[in-house]
């Protein structure tokens, strides 16, 4: 009798140790691999390395992402605006949306899923063939060469995409704003500038870089505790992924209450 | 007491309820090349990563040259890890880089040594394990299971360590390029002078590389004797081990 209405408890005590102890396991992760950063020596070589793949490899994902949401907003926002005669916030909308929210969420989405996952299943391979172990015994600390260079990397590099994804997603505006809504050129573009501040793109590269840091994190922790074989890297890979995307989402929401409230 | 290289006393190590050690020891003198033969799942790669700081071990002892470095984290056991060198099974390569710097990877970590330097020693410890120079540039998968085991064998020696692991060296090789191997690490720790742990179940191996062969049974030591007395080990754990024999007091777990 007692066990049977104590069940459920013992399911929600055994949840929340579990997940505390996940939330444990993570930030003495992160708390090893910030350190890492910090403290030299800094394997410039390998940072580089990550830069180019982190970075200048997400530039066309990004870049096709931001075009096309620009674009899709200029419509959507042409359509909605129009029932009410403020067509003329179209550009504003356009270039406040990408900034502040568009830009850094979908950019951090993209890369979760390319960088994330490669992330993951490149590390994931390396325990899975003792590559981790052999690097400890090389007198390498595995934190330091493995894990470093793609958090430094991401924290850098995602503000950057976010950038120019706020250009091109301008700019997709642009395009559908003047070829197909008729909007003067010179109009658009005053009107992208008139009313935006400062702030609504410093929030919007802040968020990068914590998003960046997310996606990196995540990638680097599910490779490192990656399980044996196959199986387990696949398992690391889709975890990396998954847990990197609610975590912008959340963070996403905290960040904009931080900035905006 | 002090030639003694490596100790390890009553080493016990548990996963969960899974006692894989339960209280190895074994001594090891300087230059001397000792061989663990057991079982799958006898704990003998468990030892291996225990002394390596791998893994650490629950309770006992291990000391390197008379210092205990039993519970001494990885970060601080720098100096005695350049003592080290490590064969891994799979060969453990580091598949991002090319077969040149795996090879000198340890001593581009050091840093005292410039790339054009450790690149040197690099290709004279390829030819010490019969590769040639134009393996160097390419990739660890561009080779096959023996060539890229001999690299891996490269890596473990280029530092010129004190003590060698070699973790199953022959698995997944044909008999001849098992042989191969055995041939080349007899030559390369004779070379170095090296004193050498090395577990496999591969017999044949054992009997060639091996000065002293122990046998690991229920996470313990439970023989230790010379190479050429191993047929008349008056143990019938051994025996059974030796001749490959399905019946006998060693139950596997099916």
């Amino acid at each position: 009798m007692i066990t049977t209405v104590l069940k459920p408890v013992r399911t929600i005590g055994k949840t929340t140790l579990n997940f505390l102890a996940a939330v444990g396991r993570l930030s003495s992760f992160a708390g090893k691999g910030i350190y890492h950063c910090v403290v030299p020596p800094i394997y410039w070589r390998l940072l580089f390395r990550q830069l180019i793949q982190i970075g200048y490899y997400s530039l066309p994902v990004v870049g096709l992402t931001a075009l096309f949401t620009g674009m899709v907003l200029a419509l959507q926002s042409y359509t909605g605006f129009s029932r009410f005669n403020a067509e003329g916030a179209v550009a504003t909308v356009v270039v406040l949306s990408m900034t502040r929210e568009l830009a850094p969420v979908l950019a951090g989405l993209m890369v979760a899923g390319r960088i994330g996952a490669s992330i993951a299943a490149e590390i994931g391979t390396m325990r899975v063939t003792e590559q981790i172990d052999a690097l400890t015994t090389l007198s390498t600390n595995p934190y330091k060469y493995l894990i470093a260079p793609r958090l430094i990397a991401g924290v850098i590099t995602l503000p950057m995409l976010v950038l120019v994804g706020d250009v091109i997603g301008v700019f997709g505006g642009y395009i559908v704003g003047v070829y197909t809504l008729g909007f003067g050129p010179e109009n658009y573009l005053m009107n992208t500038w008139e009313y935006l501040e400062a702030i609504d793109v410093i929030s919007g590269l802040i968020k990068a870089a914590v998003f960046g840091f997310l996606v990196t994190l995540m990638g680097c922790y599910n490779g490192f505790n990656s399980g044996r074989g196959a199986q387990g890297v696949g398992r690391a890979t889709t975890n990396a992924v998954v847990s990197s995307s609610i975590l912008i989402l959340v963070f996403n929401f905290i960040l904009t209450r931080m900035f905006f409230s | 007491m002090q030639q003694y290289k490596l100790r390890l006393h009553n080493v016990h190590k548990s996963f969960g309820s899974n006692r894989v050690l339960r209280g190895a020891s074994l001594d090891i003198k300087k230059g001397e090349s000792v061989v663990i033969i057991g079982g799958s799942g006898t704990g003998k790669s468990v030892l291996l990563k225990c002394v390596l700081g791998l893994i650490m071990p629950d309770r006992g002892e291990i000391t390197v040259d008379g210092q205990n470095i039993t519970f001494l984290p990885v970060h601080k056991r720098d100096n005695f890890m350049h003592k080290f060198g490590m064969l891994f099974q799979g060969g453990a390569l580091f598949d991002s880089l090319p077969i040149w710097e795996n090879v000198a990877f340890g001593l581009l970590q050091k840093h005292n040594y410039s790339r054009k330097d450790a690149y040197d020693v690099a290709i004279e410890k390829l030819r010490s394990v019969g590769l040639g120079e134009r393996v160097a540039q390419l990739f660890p998968a561009e080779l096959s299971g023996g060539m890229q085991k001999r690299v891996s064998l490269a890596r473990a020696i280029a530092t010129n360590p004190e003590i060698i692991f070699f973790d199953e060296p022959t698995t997944g090789l044909d008999p001849i390029m098992a042989d191969v191997i055995n041939d080349l690490i007899v030559k390369a720790t004779k070379e170095l002078g090296a004193t050498t742990l090395t577990i496999t179940h591969d017999m044949a191996s054992a009997r060639k590389i091996a000065d002293d062969i122990a046998m690991i049974y229920d996470g313990k030591i439970i023989w230790r004797g010379s190479a050429k007395k191993i047929e008349n080990s008056g143990n019938e754990y051994v025996d059974q081990f030796i001749h490959g024999r399905a019946d006998g007091p060693i139950a596997l777990a099916v």
